[in-house]
């Protein structure tokens, strides 16, 4: 074989795998929802789940996902943002800066599961908040934590060095240069880190089935967040693995498709405000 | 206000510290109850005679990891490959968003899908039940495909344009170069890209847990039912009561996904140090 057909068919090749990789993910994407579409409806979507007869919702399932989301990043974004800032302005080159982007690196390789553990330890048993919205949502943000900080650090980065130097040279402190420069220019990346962190979170499991728990309160809404609350991505592998409502599998098929529409309107969340703001602040069309 | 800055960047060490302290004591006092002999070498896991051997554990997540990571690397090369060099601008916008999307499905989800096509897929083609590591494996490579691709890509992309230049100038074909000069020479990235799938594969839990059936024992096939380090905390975990042997044995587990993901790390340090040399 000459070396030119080789090349043709190395090209045909290349050609056909990047075509097979987006034939899964479409392939995925209808039999998912295909599959799980026709099950929504308003009263799934919204109602109360059932343990042993048919016809049960999410509701309860779908606002805990959502609770949990918003604690976890109430948590982690300041810590996060603050700990991002150090490392883009403050960080010297020395042994503590080494070892916090090691820890960063660290945390964010750490598997869910062990994050669990570590949650179910600290927050559920040594300070006595049993299985438990808001020890969940503490677990969860330790997974957001470390992608936080990076988002953080690479925003503020990518803000030109003039415009420190430039609130610098104009009298202001260094926290007013932070604070009132920095900041907002660095916004917009900020804003497409976090909606792809809500992503992330809004899918996890692991962490919260032995830190949130596996049942949900009887009242909807409750915005106690020391009741258990099961979010709907634990529900899904609930009903998917071990449940006894012999609608389970119907469920399972609405849920995810419902999970997958959330992260959908995340992804698609991602791309929209960030350009706005863009143009909004460079003053462009 | 430094100081707060200072504060926050302490705390993020303060947590790796002491997940790495709380998982680790814990872990250890499994070897109150079951010698580390037993433990790591023995097959015969049986709570219930408080017989604690992990050895079928790590033997299928080695496995899993394994034909998860070659089933996923050609796919996701070629693919970076394509990305990179080959794929036109139209293309290239299709196929980025799809790839994030992929990151983005939840693992729950992938499960289901294994769950309700895979693993009957597969069942019927053999005869048997369908679960076991080969279905896990199938799953975990389509999730660790976008990691290896975008990290891969990147490490191509960055390759300086000389060495492209240089070989087609010299008269290799497109392939040639791709194959015999842009592989070798991203070869540090695409390893760091590798490292990080099967970091990303040992640590994952839900969609496995929903497809590889769970029994505690070696596998005697890559259709057998069995379990990873993982899915056993998953499993056990609600069964067992705080400080009992069996469960401290699961912190066990979890301190060796814990070492294991470290080592990684230091791993992929020590490439990109090593590259940088070169």
């Amino acid at each position: 074989m000459s070396s030119k057909t080789t090349d043709r068919l190395a090209t045909l090749y290349f050609w056909a795998s990047g075509i097979v990789i987006i034939l899964i993910l479409a392939w995925f994407m209808i039999r998912i929802l295909g599959e799980g579409i026709p099950h929504l409806s308003w009263h799934f979507i919204f109602g109360k789940p059932e343990e042993i007869k048919a016809g049960g919702g999410v509701g309860p399932q779908l606002f805990n996902s959502f609770y949990v989301l918003i604690l976890s990043l109430v948590i982690s974004i300041p810590i996060g943002v603050c700990a991002g800032i150090y490392l883009s302005i403050y960080a010297q080159k020395n042994w503590f800066t080494d070892l916090v982007r090691i820890s960063v690196e660290a945390l964010s390789s750490v598997p869910s599961i062990v994050f669990g553990l570590f949650g179910f330890l600290l927050f559920a048993n040594l300070l006595g908040l049993k299985f438990s919205i808001l020890g969940g949502a503490a677990t969860v943000a330790l997974l957001n934590l470390p992608v936080m900080v990076r988002v953080t650090e690479e925003a503020i980065r990518t803000v030109p060095e003039s415009y420190w130097e430039a609130s610098l040279a104009l009298g202001s402190t260094q926290w007013q240069a932070i604070r009132k420069v920095l900041l907002p220019a660095a916004l917009p990346n900020l804003i497409t880190g976090i909606t792809l962190i809500a992503g992330r979170a809004l899918g996890e499991s692991a962490i919260l089935i032995y830190t949130a728990g596996l049942s949900v309160s009887r009242f909807f809404p409750d915005f106690n967040p020391l009741k258990m609350g099961e979010t709907l991505s634990v529900h899904l592998w609930y009903v998917g693995a071990e449940a006894l409502v012999p609608d389970a599998k119907a469920i399972a098929q609405g849920s995810a498709a419902l999970l997958l529409i959330v992260v959908l309107i995340f992804n698609m969340l991602v791309a929209i405000p960030s350009r706005i703001l863009q143009k909004r602040l460079s003053g462009g069309k | 206000m430094r100081w707060v800055f200072v504060g926050s960047a302490a705390l993020v060490s303060a947590i790796i510290f002491s997940i790495i302290v709380f998982v680790g004591m814990q872990g250890l006092k499994t070897f109150q109850g079951v010698s580390p002999l037993e433990f790591f070498f023995s097959t015969d896991w049986t709570p219930g005679q408080q017989k604690f051997g992990a050895f079928p554990f790590l033997y299928s997540t080695l496995m899993l990891t394994l034909v998860a990571v070659v089933l996923s690397v050609p796919l996701a090369l070629s693919g970076a490959m394509f990305m990179a060099k080959i794929a036109p601008k139209w293309m290239r916008e299709i196929l980025r968003p799809a790839t994030d999307l992929f990151v983005g499905i939840p693992s729950v989800v992938y499960g289901l899908i294994g769950l309700t096509v895979i693993v009957p897929a597969l069942g019927k083609l053999t005869g048997g039940i369908g679960y076991g590591i080969l279905p896990a494996a199938i799953i975990l490579a389509i999730m660790i495909l976008p990691t290896i691709l975008s990290i891969s890509e990147d490490a191509i992309r960055s390759l300086p344009v000389r060495l492209e230049e240089a070989s087609l100038a010299l008269g290799a074909t497109r392939w040639q170069t791709m194959w015999r000069v842009l592989l070798p020479a991203a070869r540090p990235g695409i390893l760091t890209a590798i490292i990080l799938g099967m970091g990303r594969a040992i640590g994952e839990t839900m969609a496995v847990f929903m497809v590889i059936g769970n029994s505690p024992q070696m596998p005697k096939s890559l259709l057998d039912s069995t379990t990873v380090l993982t899915t056993a905390i998953v499993k056990d975990m609600g069964n067992t009561s705080y400080g009992s042997t069996w469960n401290n044995a699961l912190y066990m587990m979890a301190l060796l996904l814990l070492i294991i993901s470290l080592v990684l790390i230091l791993v992929i340090r020590i490439v990109a140090k090593r590259s940088e040399v070169k």
